[in-house]
């Protein structure tokens, strides 16, 4: 296979030469690490110098398959990292470690791939992690399109955190890290197909130092997730169906962008069903709020966040918005799909 | 927000409650039992919802959610035959994403595509042309639905293809008209509605001219509204004062975007392109004199039903429904009412055409309200 051609090629999935110059060429020299370099079949890492960080490994692991693979405040690539990083961290995790597994289309543009690898390794090193182990597969033109990534993440959870959305209770507040919906509405915006002229960057950011800082400020969180596909009502609905109690939200409250809200009103679409890629939803105790809400704010991860509602036990299991009007409506999990991939 | 705030304000929507309610109780419309004002368009039900207003509202008043949401009366049958053209060799059908999901006998459209047929989303009908356009291999046929909202967007598409003799394009067009439903609803003697909030995207194109026969032969009020809470309640104010005096006329509270002659352009294309057809089914009501359109004869060759004549068999018999949509449309039953209502029928798992749009009146109400006991 001809090592000038500037397009990923069936031959590069096969194992042989041309994959290995694949992997030097894209790959290893953006991924780079002491581990990665032992080029063994695993990567390894001490247990004892892991369990310095705390006692429990957090494991993890999603896919992407974004379209656009490219898109105002990011790409496939660092979605692909932060995207698996938040997992991690909205259980407390540090994390560590991560894997990539790429599937590749055949006669995908290689410089496109270098910006990508390139991307993610950015995202890895600004996040401390490092990028371990991986592997790539090239499928026939049309099998996939352009790229899809896989990655897991491992992390370490300090001893006395313990997270979980079962713990929400009445007299619980909800509090949130910034605002709604920015990642979906800016692949709505990239996708170009809404004939709609708006200038705004997704959230695709890692959130594992904005949690730290909360967690500092007070170990007494109850749960946190962080809210991705389905938006916020989505990641809402789920944790109150786990805890079997109700969440009321106040409907001024809910930090929504001006350009966001305007794509919404236009498309008739709610921004509380819109993905984000780099804000959290946690639920503790109200005397714990203040000092968690300006430990975020400290942050540049956090400088929206803002408390959204509180915990009840009325309707058990359901989100409830208040509007100004003092009229209230149930806010479901998302049924079927809004919008196509964005994630 | 500019233009969106000024109408959700909660102060005026506080002083227009409090008129609505002073005409419930100090005026003649204080002997009545019940009030039942319907709002005829499917956003409408979206907005009261969404909002909570029918929560605000004085006991006795009670909104009747209405036939507006033109996914929600779509035919099983014209899914069926949707689905039969998408199976045929080299043809994309596209249409509104809603109009995917609407159950036919067997299956929706995005059941079909997920065993292989090629169907897509479009925005527009003039992105189904585009598609044309990139696709001449392939015939591509746009499932074409809506009120007088749509039609003339349907319109201009096929004078567009016309102009550019774009021939591997045709429509499947079921769009329906919003004056001969209302005429056979007042003519239903089960209908139990007193006054009627006026579809406002419909009306700019048709004007207010054509609802006079709501107050003047049926002696109903008419209000034509927008689409903000505030524009809501003062509709709703407007009519219940029509109906404190006893006087029912057809106002415009909507006079920001409707005029009374409407868009005169937009009704010359829908003109130059179809017809009145004599009848036209609508799931749950059944068949409506006059309410739905066909292709003129010199437009004819873009009607996909005449170009796939020969592999389309004759309209199946309807199977029963189990739903009640038709008694929720004529404001005879609330959807919750309905034995299917979040149990066999979600709007996950519609069985029922009313739970498919989110502007239908059963997925509004379950969108909003859950499953819960009023």
């Amino acid at each position: 296979m001809s090592q000038s051609s500037s397009r990923v090629t069936l031959a590069q999935g096969e194992g042989g030469l041309a994959a290995r110059q694949l992997l030097e060429s894209v790959f290893l020299s953006a991924f780079d690490c002491p581990e990665l370099r032992q080029l063994e079949d695993q990567a390894r890492a001490s247990l004892a110098e892991l369990s310095l960080l705390g006692d429990r490994l957090a494991f993890t692991t999603d896919s992407y398959v974004v379209d656009p693979i490219e898109f105002p405040g990011g790409d496939i690539g660092t979605l692909a990292v932060n995207g698996t990083l938040n997992d991690l961290a909205v259980g407390g995790a540090i994390p560590r470690f991560l894997s990539c597994g790429f599937i590749l289309e055949e006669g995908l543009e290689l410089e496109l791939l270098r910006r990508i690898t390139r991307s993610m390794a950015q995202a890895a090193r600004a996040a401390g992690v490092a990028i371990v182990t991986g592997d790539t597969k090239v499928v026939p033109r049309g099998k996939a399109d352009k790229v899809f990534i896989n990655t897991s993440g491992i992390g370490i959870i300090p001893a006395g955190i313990q997270m979980a959305a079962r713990q929400c209770e009445p007299g619980d507040v909800i509090i949130v890290s910034g605002t709604l919906g920015d990642h979906g509405a800016a692949i709505m915006q990239a996708r170009g197909d809404l004939g709609l002229q708006v200038d705004i960057a997704s959230d695709c950011q890692p959130l594992h130092e904005l949690v730290q800082l909360m967690l500092t400020a007070s170990r007494d969180i109850h749960a946190m997730r962080d809210a991705t596909r389905g938006g916020l009502a989505t990641v809402l609905s789920e944790m109150a169906g786990t805890a079997g109690v109700g969440f009321q939200l106040d409907e001024d409250a809910l930090p929504i962008r001006a350009e966001v809200r305007g794509v919404c009103e236009i498309l008739g679409l709610d921004p509380a069903y819109l993905a984000n890629e780099g804000m959290l939803a946690a639920v503790l105790p109200e005397s714990e709020a203040d000092a968690v809400l300006a430990a975020m704010r400290r942050h540049p991860a956090g400088q929206d966040a803002c408390l959204i509602g509180r915990v009840v036990d009325q309707w058990p299991g359901k989100v409830q918005v208040k509007s100004r009007f003092g009229g209230r409506r149930l806010l479901e999990p998302l049924t079927g799909a809004q919008l196509p991939r964005i994630c | 927000m500019q233009l969106v705030d000024e109408f959700r304000d909660p102060a005026l929507a506080q002083a227009l409650l409090s008129r609505i309610d002073q005409l419930m109780t100090q005026t003649p419309l204080a002997e009545r039992e019940v009030v039942r004002v319907m709002e005829v368009c499917g956003g409408h039900t979206h907005t009261i919802f969404r909002y909570g207003l029918d929560q605000l509202l004085p006991q006795g008043l009670e909104l009747v959610h209405g036939p507006g949401c033109p996914v929600c009366v779509l035919p099983r049958a014209c899914i069926d035959t949707a689905i039969a053209m998408a199976q045929q060799s080299d043809v994309i059908l596209a249409s509104f994403g809603d109009a995917l999901r609407v159950p036919g006998s067997h299956k929706s459209l995005l059941q079909a595509r997920a065993e292989g047929v090629d169907v897509r989303t479009v925005y527009s009908p003039l992105d189904a042309l585009e598609l044309a356009r990139k696709h001449p291999e392939k015939e591509v046929v746009f499932l074409a639905i809506g009120f007088e909202t749509t039609i003339p967007a349907t319109a201009m598409t096929l004078i567009q293809a016309e102009q550019e003799g774009v021939d591997n394009f045709s429509m499947l067009a079921r769009h329906i008209s919003i004056i001969p439903t209302l005429q056979a609803l007042l003519d239903d003697p089960e209908l139990a509605v007193d006054a009627f909030i006026g579809p406002g995207h419909v009306s700019m194109v048709i004007g207010t001219a054509p609802y006079q026969f709501v107050s003047q032969r049926y002696q109903r009020p008419l209000v034509v509204s927008g689409f903000e809470p505030l524009d809501l309640l003062q509709s709703i104010h407007m009519v219940l004062e029509q109906l404190a005096t006893g006087q029912p006329k057809v106002e415009n509270q909507y006079a920001r975007v409707v005029s009374e002659a409407g868009n005169a352009q937009a009704c010359v294309a829908i003109h130059a392109l179809f017809e009145p057809a004599q009848s036209s089914e609508w799931r749950g009501l059944g068949a409506i004199e006059g309410s739905g359109l066909q292709f003129r004869t010199a437009f004819s060759h873009f009607d996909a039903e005449q170009r796939f004549a020969a592999v389309l068999q004759s309209e199946p018999a309807a199977t029963p429904e189990y739903a009640c949509c038709g008694e929720v449309l004529r404001g005879s039953l609330k959807p919750r009412a309905c034995p299917l209502f979040g149990r066999e029928c979600t709007p996950e798992h519609p069985v029922g055409a009313l739970m498919v749009s989110s502007e239908g009146a059963c997925a509004a109400c379950y969108q909003y309200r859950g499953d819960e006991t009023p």
